[in-house]
C-alpha cells in the first residue's frame, strides 16, 4: 500500500473515531448548557448503548435491538437526573461533579457485574467485517459509513431540534438564562432531564453504531468520556458546531499519534491535548462566553 | 461521654476547652490522645489475638490515609477536585523505587561517585543475589521524589487553578491518564510488572522502614506517628491565617481576593502542599511494601481518595483519617470480594447525597438528628462529665 | 492631592457601554458619594475600582500609583476596601473568623510557620482576634463573635461585612449601597458609623439610593446616569442641578 492510501487510511479510522467523540462531545455541552454540570459518566452512556443492543440481538432483530437499546439508555440518563440532580437544593458545582464521578464507577462496576468483562459486538449492519466499499481510492468498511451518516443525521437532527421545534428553543433558553426561562413559563426541571435524556439516547446511538468497529467492552466509557470532554473543549465548552469540529480534530490527531508513537501511548495524544487546550485557551476555538467563565478576574 | 461527642463533633472552630478529669485540655490534644489510645488498643488486640499479619494491611492503609489526606485538603479548604492525586502517588513511590534499586555499581570507581558516597547520597547495599551494588539512598531518593513533585504539581497546578471548578477536575484527570500511560509504556519503570526489591529505608536509632515481619509493630507506630504529626500540623494550620484564607476562597473567592488574600498561590500552595502528601504516602508505602505498580497511578486509586475524602468530611481531618484507615483497611483485607471498586463509588455517590445539599438530604438530616440525640440521651444519663 | 483619580475610565460589555469616559477624584478624609438611577454603571465603577473587572481604556491612581487592571487582592494591599451591594460574608465561618480574615494583609505567616504554630505566629493570632474583635465592637455585633456568618439577619451581616473593611486598615472604603434593605434606625445608626469611621481617618467613597443619608453624610457627590458623570459638587450644588432634576425627575 502506498503512502498516499495509507495516510488516507489513518484519516478515515480517525474521522470515524473522532465522529463518535463528537456524539459524546455534544453530550457534554448539551447537560452543560442545561444544567452547568460536566457529566463525568457520558461515556458510560456509550458503553451501555452497544452492551444492551449485543444482548437485545440475541432476542431480536439487529434495528429493533439498537433502538430498543437507545430508548433504554435515554430512561437511564432521564432516570439519573431525577434521582440524583433534580433534588439538589443548592447547585454546587463540586457536589455535582462528585456525584457523577461515582456514578460513572458504579455504572462501570455494574456492566461488569450484569454482562461480563470480555469483549463483545454488534454484527456489522450491513456486510461483514472483510466487505468494503471503493471510495476515493481506499477501501471503506460500510460500517464506517454507518457510523458517519448515523452521527451526521444525529447532528443535523439536533440542531433541527434546537432550532426549529418549542422543545427545542425551550432548552436553549433554559441554557442562556434560567431565571427568565421559567418566568416565560418554561419548566426548567424537565428541561433538564430532557438534556441528559437526549445526551445518553445520543451516546448510546453512538455506542452501537461504533460497536462492531471499535468492539464494546465495560471500561470503554472512561477513556471515551475525556476524549469527549477534549473534544468538547477543543470546541468551545457548551458550543455544539464546535463539539463536531473538536470531535473531528481529537480523532484526527488520535489516529496521526497512531502512526507514528509507539503502541500504548494512542490515548497520550487525547490527553495531551486536553491538557495543552486547557492551559493554552480554555475557551477552545469558538467559544467565547465560556471564556468569561473559565477565567477567574 | 462528652468528650467523646466533642472529640467526634468535627473541628473545633476556636480551639474551645474540653472537660477531661475535672481538668480542661484543648480539644486538639485530647484528640491526639484519643487517637494514639485507640491505635495502641488496636495493636494489642491484633498481636494477642494471634493476628500480627493484619497489622500489614493497616498500616498500609493508615498511608494511603496520607494521601487522602491531602486531597481532601484541597476539596474541602479550596474547594477543587483532584482526580490525579494517584499520579503524585506513583511520581513519589516510582522515584524513590526507580533511586534505589537502580545499579550504579559501574561508575563505582568514579570521582564524583566517591564523593556522593561519602555525602551518604549513594550507598552500597546487598541485592538478591548476595552480591554489592550501588544506588541512591533512600534519604537522597526521598528528597528527589520530593523535589520532582514539587516541579511536577507546579506545573499541572498554575494553569489549572486559573481556571473555574471543574477545569482543575478535568486537568488532573488527565493528568493522571498521561502519568499511568507511561509507567505502562516505560520498560524503565517496570511497564505492567512495577518495580519490585525496593530496599528497606533506615531511619536510625535501629529504626526501619519495611514490611518484614519483625519490624511489623515498629513500622505500624511509625506509620501511625506520621499520621499524627500531619494531623496536628493540619489542624494548626486551619486554624490559622493560611487556614482562614482558604477556607475563604471555597466560600466566596471574589470576596477573599478583595479582602486582599492572593488567591491564586493560596490556591496553588494548597494544591502542591496536597501533592506532596500523596507523593510522600507513594515513598514511605512503596519502601513498606518493597516495590509499585502501575494501578497506584490509575484513574480508580484516585477516585477512591475522592470517595474517601469526601465520606469524611472533607474539612474535618480526623474524620477523614479515621474513615480513610477503616475502609482502606477492610478493602485491603478483601472484605469488598469483586465489588471493591463499586463500593467506592457507591460511597461517593452515598455520602454526597447525605450532605445538607444533597439529594438525600432529609435522610441525612435525620441520621445527624438521631446521632445528636443519642449522644444527649448518654449524658443525661451519666451527667456531665 | 487627590487619594483616588479616575481619568476618562471605559468599560463596556459586548455592546452595552456601562462606564462611558468617567473622570473624578476623591480628596483624602472626605466622604463623598456616587448617586444614579439603576443601570447608570455604579457598581461597575467600583468594580473596575477594585479590580474586579479591567477598564478598557481610561486610568485610575490610587495614592499616586497605577491601580488599572490589577488584581484584586493587589488593590487591597495598597489600602483599599469594599463592602458589597449583597453583604458577601464567609458563610460558613463565624462573624469574627469573617472580621479576621481581613487582618489578612497586615500578618505575614504562611503555610510553614503557621503549620509548626511557630511561638511568634501564636503571638500574631491573638494580636489578629484582638484586633477583630475590636472593630466588631466598633460596629456594635461584639455579642455576635461566634455566630455562624450564614445564622445573621440581613441588617447584621452589613455591618460584619464592613467590620471585615475595616480590619484590613483601608485609607479608602468603598461602600456600595450600604443603607439598602436597612430601616430608618438602622440608617440613623449607619450614618453615624460613618462618620466615626471617617473620624478614624479613613476616606469613605460610597454609592447610595438614600437621598436624606447622601446629603446627610456626604460632602462632595457625582452623579452618573448611563454611563456618563453629569454632574459633580456638594450637596447642595448638585441638588439644585437641572441636570441632575431632569435625570430623576424626567424632563418636560
Amino acid at each position: 500500500m502506498d503512502h498516499g492510501s495509507l495516510a488516507l487510511q489513518y484519516l478515515l479510522s480517525g474521522i470515524t473515531k473522532g465522529s463518535i467523540y463528537a456524539v459524546v462531545a455534544i453530550g457534554f455541552n448539551l447537560i452543560f448548557n442545561a444544567t452547568g454540570v460536566l457529566n463525568f459518566a457520558q461515556g458510560e452512556f456509550v458503553m451501555l448503548g452497544g452492551m444492551l443492543a449485543v444482548t437485545l440481538t440475541h432476542f431480536v432483530s439487529l434495528p429493533v435491538a439498537v433502538t430498543g437499546a437507545v430508548l433504554a439508555v435515554t430512561l437511564v440518563g432521564c432516570a439519573l437526573e431525577l434521582l440524583f440532580f433534580r433534588p439538589l437544593r443548592r447547585h454546587s458545582v463540586l457536589l455535582m461533579i462528585v456525584i457523577t464521578i461515582g456514578l460513572s464507577i458504579v455504572i462501570q462496576e455494574a456492566a461488569l457485574h450484569l454482562w461480563d468483562e470480555k469483549v463483545r459486538s454488534l454484527p456489522y449492519f450491513t456486510g461483514n467485517e472483510v466487505s468494503s466499499v471503493k471510495m476515493l481510492g481506499a477501501a471503506i468498511s460500510p460500517q464506517v459509513l454507518w457510523v458517519l451518516g448515523t452521527v451526521a443525521l444525529a447532528v443535523v437532527g439536533l440542531h433541527v431540534f434546537l432550532k426549529f421545534t418549542l422543545q427545542g428553543r425551550a432548552m436553549r433558553a433554559c441554557s442562556s438564562n434560567p431565571e427568565a426561562a421559567m418566568l416565560a413559563g418554561i419548566n426548567t426541571a424537565n428541561m433538564r432531564t430532557l438534556s441528559f435524556g437526549l445526551s445518553a439516547g445520543l451516546g448510546a446511538l453512538a455506542g452501537c453504531v461504533i460497536s462492531p468497529i471499535t468492539m464494546t467492552h465495560y471500561e470503554m466509557g472512561a477513556p471515551l468520556a475525556i476524549k469527549g470532554f477534549a473534544a468538547a473543549i477543543l470546541g468551545g465548552l457548551g458550543n455544539p458546531m464546535g463539539a463536531v469540529v473538536g470531535g473531528l480534530l481529537v480523532g484526527v490527531l488520535e489516529a496521526v499519534a497512531v502512526s507514528r508513537l509507539p503502541a500504548g501511548y494512542n490515548d497520550v495524544a487525547a490527553f495531551a491535548v486536553l491538557l495543552l487546550v486547557l492551559f493554552v485557551r480554555p475557551h477552545g476555538l469558538f467559544g467565547s462566553l465560556a471564556a468569561e467563565q473559565a477565567r477567574e478576574c | 461521654m462528652a468528650t467523646l461527642r466533642h472529640l467526634l463533633g468535627g473541628a473545633a472552630t476556636t480551639g474551645g476547652q474540653a472537660q477531661f478529669l475535672g481538668r480542661p485540655w484543648g480539644a486538639a490534644a485530647l484528640r491526639v490522645l484519643a487517637f494514639v489510645a485507640v491505635m495502641a488498643a488496636v495493636q494489642l488486640a491484633f498481636c494477642a489475638a494471634g493476628k500480627a499479619y493484619c497489622l500489614t494491611q493497616l498500616t498500609m492503609a493508615i498511608y494511603y490515609a496520607v494521601a487522602v489526606i491531602g486531597v481532601a485538603l484541597v476539596m474541602g479548604c479550596a474547594g477543587q477536585v483532584s482526580l490525579g492525586h494517584g499520579a503524585f502517588f506513583a511520581v513519589g513511590g516510582y522515584t524513590s523505587a526507580l533511586l534505589t534499586t537502580c545499579d550504579l555499581s559501574a561508575f563505582q570507581q568514579a570521582a564524583w561517585a566517591a564523593w556522593l558516597q561519602s555525602c551518604r547520597v549513594l550507598v552500597v547495599r546487598p541485592d538478591l543475589y548476595g552480591g554489592q551494588v550501588m544506588s541512591v539512598s533512600p534519604w537522597a531518593a526521598f528528597v528527589a521524589a520530593m523535589l520532582l513533585t514539587l516541579v511536577v504539581a507546579c506545573v499541572i497546578g498554575y494553569p489549572s487553578l486559573r481556571l473555574r471548578g471543574h477545569y482543575l477536575a478535568m486537568a488532573t484527570l488527565g493528568f493522571g491518564l498521561i502519568v499511568h500511560k507511561i509507567i505502562l509504556g516505560s520498560a524503565l519503570l517496570g511497564a505492567a510488572d512495577g518495580i519490585t526489591g525496593v530496599p528497606a529505608w533506615r531511619l536510625g536509632a535501629g529504626l526501619a522502614l519495611t514490611g518484614k515481619a519483625p519490624d511489623r509493630v515498629a513500622n505500624y507506630y511509625l506509620a501511625c506517628g506520621l499520621v499524627l504529626l500531619l494531623l496536628v500540623v493540619l489542624g494548626n494550620l486551619v486554624r490559622s491565617r493560611v487556614g482562614r484564607a482558604l477556607q475563604a476562597i471555597h466560600d466566596r473567592e471574589l470576596a477573599a481576593a478583595v479582602m486582599g488574600v492572593n488567591t491564586a498561590v493560596y490556591k496553588l500552595k494548597a494544591f502542591v502542599f496536597s501533592a506532596l502528601l500523596a507523593a510522600m504516602a507513594g515513598v514511605f508505602l512503596t519502601h513498606y511494601s518493597g516495590g509499585i505498580g502501575p494501578s497506584e497511578a490509575g484513574v480508580l486509586k484516585s477516585v477512591r481518595y475522592v470517595a474517601l475524602a469526601a465520606a469524611g468530611g472533607m474539612a474535618n481531618f480526623w474524620g477523614v483519617a479515621a474513615v480513610s484507615i477503616v475502609i482502606n483497611y477492610f478493602s485491603l483485607r478483601g472484605w469488598f470480594g469483586s465489588y471493591d471498586q463499586a463500593v467506592f463509588g457507591a460511597l461517593l455517590i452515598l455520602i454526597i447525597s447525605l450532605t445538607p445539599e444533597g439529594p438525600l438530604q432529609p435522610l441525612g438530616a435525620w441520621l445527624r438528628s438521631l446521632a445528636s440525640r443519642w449522644f444527649a440521651k448518654r449524658e443525661a444519663a451519666h451527667g456531665p462529665a | 492631592m487627590a487619594l483616588l483619580e479616575l481619568d476618562n475610565v471605559r468599560r463596556s460589555f459586548g455592546g452595552l457601554v456601562a462606564v462611558d469616559g468617567v473622570s473624578f477624584s476623591v480628596r483624602p478624609g472626605q466622604i463623598k458619594a456616587i448617586i444614579g438611577p439603576n443601570g447608570a454603571g455604579k457598581t461597575t465603577l467600583f468594580n473596575l475600582i477594585s479590580g474586579v473587572l479591567k477598564p478598557d481604556s481610561g486610568r485610575i491612581w490610587f495614592k499616586s500609583g497605577r491601580i488599572g487592571g490589577r488584581r484584586p487582592y493587589q488593590i487591597a494591599n495598597a489600602g483599599l476596601s469594599r463592602t458589597f451591594q449583597t453583604p458577601s460574608l464567609f458563610l460558613r465561618m463565624s462573624v469574627l473568623q469573617n472580621v479576621m480574615v481581613g487582618r489578612h494583609r497586615l500578618s505575614a505567616w504562611e503555610f510553614a510557620g503557621c503549620g509548626l504554630r511557630l511561638p511568634a505566629q501564636s503571638r500574631e493570632e491573638r494580636a489578629i482576634r484582638q484586633a477583630a474583635l475590636s472593630r466588631l465592637e466598633f460596629v456594635g455585633l461584639a455579642r455576635l463573635a461566634d455566630v455562624p456568618a450564614g445564622a445573621l439577619a440581613f441588617g447584621q451581616r452589613r455591618l460584619v461585612e464592613l467590620a471585615r473593611a475595616l480590619a484590613t486598615e483601608p485609607e479608602l472604603l468603598l461602600l456600595d449601597e450600604p443603607a439598602s434593605g436597612l430601616n430608618s434606625k438602622e440608617r440613623e445608626d449607619l450614618a453615624a458609623l460613618i462618620s466615626r469611621t471617617r473620624e478614624q481617618g479613613v476616606t469613605i467613597l460610597l454609592i447610595e439610593h438614600d437621598m436624606s443619608l447622601v446629603m446627610d453624610i456626604s460632602e462632595d457627590i457625582l452623579v452618573l446616569d448611563h454611563g456618563l458623570a453629569i454632574a459633580e459638587g456638594p450637596p447642595t450644588v448638585v441638588q439644585n442641578d437641572p441636570k441632575v432634576i431632569a435625570v430623576y425627575l424626567g424632563t418636560g
